[in-house]
């Protein structure tokens, strides 16, 4: 039953890096860009979260609705600035940019408030609890929610990409460009739309990353990027639901090197994204073959 | 190049597409060399040459792919030459491109759809280009990769024509498609230029293309070997100029040499 | 006169193929003449100065490897890490059966050398983007594969035994010798690898890898040879950084800011020409220096620098002071001279990326 229980807290724990991955798997998939910098955007987003709620006392769950917009808005300025500046001169130059990104976040974060960890407190009771089913299985009902939202969030925009004008859109752009810009379509106010949303649900995994777990400067590069790459090559570029199977398939393979030894949680995971990226890097549910 | 010449045209008046002098090169390859055209409403004008000429070249610049080292393009009396290329379809410019570079993973309607998310008012809508070509309407929600090659022509043509262009550029379009259905598609041409169109297309099979241009254009190494109209050249002027032989007939511009 | 009319109106024999423009014996005796000097500084200046070049000397060495690796073979590594890492640890584990540090240090980049040789073979097939994060997660499994051991520490670290005896002066010396010396190996490595036959399939690759090998370049060869060569300089790197540091930490000689300040080195100093990654260095320790005192600043502007360049001045300031006056400390490049006075510059190609 202890491995029924992992599984469980596995599967649940893959809706975390879904949300963590569906972002740079967009960024991916649409522009090419390998956003080395998005685990420290995840984290950001918790920090802020930390100062708003910190300032204005907003109860815990108003800070969505305060960070995920505001992270949105960056994500479009960012990309229409520093990211398509890069596109436009060479992969290395991209890839060095986000870089830089990342460095110069987590820098930053560490010169203002400093080394130490920090939760995200989610003042209802209820959510630091958690249930039972039989003796050795405890679900905590916050990770039941962060996998719902993880859900709800797939399938909004699963919604968004088949039937809006500007899913269809990123798609298209995502398939040819040029032809896109035959069509009538900017491009770069595309690279941008997508970039908001990807900024948006990482900020929304960062936020609850803080309420489940505590952050620190340096957790985007120490583990966030790393696992949502992993949900996303395990579960195949271009599908968003493999990209929660790549999640959940992350999570159990997690679990269970923890059952084995409790160290070799995040190492179990890392040798499963090694053993796909180098047997079948096109991923579980592979829509392309790498590009 | 001074002033709208006719090149036997029945109206003086400014015409709808110009290019001046263009002159385009690839990295330190000179593709066009100091090219002019003008496209008159209502024309079909066909640029024809050899593989490497220089015509497809010539069509993306006129689109906005592609940027002039010198010279410059006029749509409607105004200087378009450094508009991008979405703006260039939003006046009215709409190219079909070569290899018809359907959107792969969109079905056949989304494709169309796209080509509406920007379009000018006019009489080209979805419903339309069902109307015009049945047999879309049954696939329509097929994704794209499981058309024939001339059905996907059809559709990046429909995707081209719901943007409701007032120029409307074909590049290439009978490439990779057996006769029968390139005359077939060509067939529509009389359907799309009674709506009010202008088309400047660019066609490798020269019978084809002197069967429904109204105005003819022939490019070799980047530079025009001959024009004017399929009434009015020779079989073997044609085919000097294309191939570039002594004794082609010179182009009808002032100011450009009698050589090739 | 165009390039097609001297090359048509005149017999080849008029043209000559040289290596440099101007006589390369004096830039080398003018390194050699640094080097001395470099040599004499235990002598000259104080301890927290020769502690501060140990510290450009390792960042100037992984900067030339990563510059090897980017700028030449065009493979991007977020993973260079993993060699840092493992070159401390080869010594710590030498060190452990009793080898002294210093000793440890050829063998660790020896070691770290072979050790490429597997984890190339994970990651060759895969392309820019992949390659990177692939050589990330590889680095950071070889870091959690290590902390399982706490023979050698496991996730606190140890000190590094075999040093306890040595005079702190003396030490100090040794200490800096050996730095030097890593980082006048490594450069002169990469010059001569740069000038020889590697260089030249390099540059086939960068500008037409398909042409290149269908003209009989062994690419997948020369660049599994570029890795290598790049994981061995990097675990000598990490070896005297563990002679410099006295402990060994995973966390600190596995952390992926290593390779972060080893690419933006090259970027700001200038990607592709040996003498970029010197600029670079210079800039970080001046950066460093200035603002010491504002703890994490001086890494946040360090970055800043970095993007700005990366996106203003693709070829970084080496190639800034490189486009205007031409100047070549270690040529690796060719020259192609008419007998006339003026030695015709062949157009320069910035590298790919």
């Amino acid at each position: 039953m202890v491995w029924v229980n992992a599984v469980i807290q596995g599967v649940l724990i893959g809706g975390l890096y879904a949300l963590f991955a569906c972002g740079l798997s967009l960024m991916f998939g649409v522009m090419k860009v390998v956003n080395l910098a998005h685990g420290d955007l995840a984290v950001l987003a918790g920090y802020i979260a930390i100062g708003v709620i910190a300032v204005t006392h907003v109860p815990v769950l108003w800070s969505f609705v305060i960070v995920v917009p505001v992270m949105a808005v960056l994500g479009y300025v960012v990309q229409r600035t520093m990211i398509q500046g890069a596109l436009d001169r060479s992969v290395l130059t991209t890839l060095m940019v986000m870089l830089g990104l990342s460095f110069v976040i987590e820098n930053g974060l560490l010169q203002f408030f400093t080394a130490n960890t920090r939760g995200i407190g989610t003042g209802l009771s209820l959510l630091t609890a958690s249930f039972s089913i039989g003796s050795q299985i405890q679900i905590a009902y916050l990770l039941v929610v962060i996998f719902a939202t993880a859900v709800v969030v797939l399938l909004g925009l699963q919604y968004f990409l088949s039937r809006s004008k500007y899913g269809r859109l990123i798609r298209a752009v995502a398939d040819d460009r040029e032809a896109a810009q035959l069509a009538g379509a900017d491009y770069r106010h595309v690279f941008g739309i997508a970039a908001a949303i990807a900024f948006a649900t990482v900020a929304l995994g960062g936020i609850a990353y803080g309420m489940y777990s505590q952050i620190y400067p340096t957790a985007g590069t120490d583990t966030i990027l790393l696992f949502a790459f992993a949900a996303v090559v395990i579960g195949g570029l271009g599908s968003l639901w493999g990209t929660l199977l790549g999640g959940v398939v992350l999570g159990v393979a997690q679990q269970i090197g923890a059952q084995i030894s409790i160290s070799d949680e995040a190492l179990a995971g890392f040798i499963v994204f090694l053993a796909v990226l180098v047997l079948r890097p096109q991923g579980l549910i592979s829509r392309r073959a790498q590009s | 190049m001074t002033g709208p010449r006719n090149g036997g045209r029945a109206e003086p008046g400014t015409p709808l597409l110009e290019v001046r002098d263009l002159t385009v090169h690839h990295g330190q390859l000179r593709a066009l060399d100091a090219i002019s055209l003008q496209v008159f409403p209502g024309e079909v004008y066909a640029i024809i040459g050899a593989n490497g000429a220089g015509k497809s070249t010539l069509l993306r610049t006129i689109a906005g792919l592609h940027h002039p080292s010198a010279g410059s393009v006029w749509f409607d009396g105004a200087d378009v030459t450094g508009l991008r290329p979405e703006r260039r379809a939003g006046q009215g410019i709409v190219m079909v491109p070569e290899g018809r570079r359907l959107f792969e993973s969109l079905s056949v309607e989304e494709n169309l759809q796209v080509g509406a998310a920007y379009a000018r008012p006019g009489p080209w809508t979805i419903e339309r280009v069902y109307e015009t070509f049945g047999w879309l309407r049954e696939r329509r929600r097929q994704p794209t990769a499981q058309l024939s090659g001339g059905e996907q022509q059809t559709v990046a043509i429909g995707r081209a024509l719901v943007a409701n262009p007032r120029v409307l550029l074909l590049d290439e379009l009978s490439l990779g498609l057996a006769p029968v259905v390139v005359q077939r598609i060509y067939g529509m041409l009389p359907e799309i230029l009674a709506t009010g169109l202008t088309v400047l297309l660019v066609e490798q099979d020269v019978s084809q293309a002197l069967r429904v241009a109204s105005h003819i254009q022939c490019l070799l190494e980047g530079r025009t070997t001959l024009e004017g109209r399929p009434a009015d050249v020779t079989a073997d002027q044609v085919e000097a100029a294309y191939f570039g032989l002594a004794g082609a007939a010179p182009a009808r511009q002032p100011g450009e040499g009698s050589e090739p | 006169m165009s390039l097609a009319t001297e090359t048509t109106a005149r017999p080849a024999g008029t043209f000559r193929v040289t290596r440099s423009r101007r006589n390369v014996t004096w830039t080398g005796l003018g390194a050699l003449i640094v080097v001395v000097v470099l040599g004499l500084a235990p002598y000259i200046v104080y301890s927290g100065t020769t502690a501060i070049l140990v510290q450009a000397f390792i960042l100037l060495t992984m900067a030339s490897m990563w510059n090897l690796l980017a700028g030449y073979a065009g493979l991007v590594s977020v993973g260079q890490q993993a060699f840092v890492g493992l070159g401390a640890y080869f010594v710590l584990i030498l060190a452990l059966h009793g080898t002294s540090p210093f000793a440890a240090l050829p063998v660790a980049a020896l070691g770290c050398g072979v050790a490429a040789l597997p984890l190339w073979w994970l990651v060759s097939r895969l392309r820019s983007g992949y390659f990177a994060i692939a050589t990330w997660v590889l680095a950071t499994t070889v870091l959690l594969i290590i902390e399982k051991f706490s023979s050698i520490g496991g996730g606190t670290g140890m000190p590094l035994p075999g040093l306890a005896g040595y005079n702190p002066a003396l030490l100090t010396a040794y200490t800096y010798w050996a730095a030097l010396a890593v980082t006048v190996v490594a450069l002169a490595a990469i010059y001569l690898l740069l000038r020889g036959r590697l260089g030249l399939v390099l540059t086939a690759i960068r500008d037409d890898e398909v042409a290149a090998r269908s003209s009989g370049a062994r690419v997948g060869l020369a660049r599994m040879l570029v890795f290598v060569v790049a994981g061995a300089g990097c675990g000598a790197a990490g070896a005297v950084l563990a002679i410099s540091q006295l402990q060994v930490q995973p966390a600190a000689v596995f952390t992926v800011n290593w390779t972060a300040e080893m690419a933006f080195i090259t970027i700001i100093g200038g990607l592709g020409t040996i003498e970029g990654p010197i600029v670079g260095t210079v800039v970080y320790m001046v950066l460093q220096q200035t603002l010491a005192s504002y703890n994490a600043w001086y890494l946040i502007i360090f970055g800043l620098v970095a993007i700005f360049v990366a996106l203003f001045a693709r070829r970084g300031l080496w190639g800034l002071v490189d486009s205007r006056i031409n100047v070549r400390l270690f040529p690796v490049g060719y020259w192609l001279r008419l007998d006339t006075d003026r030695p015709r510059r062949p157009r320069l190609r910035a590298p790919r990326g």
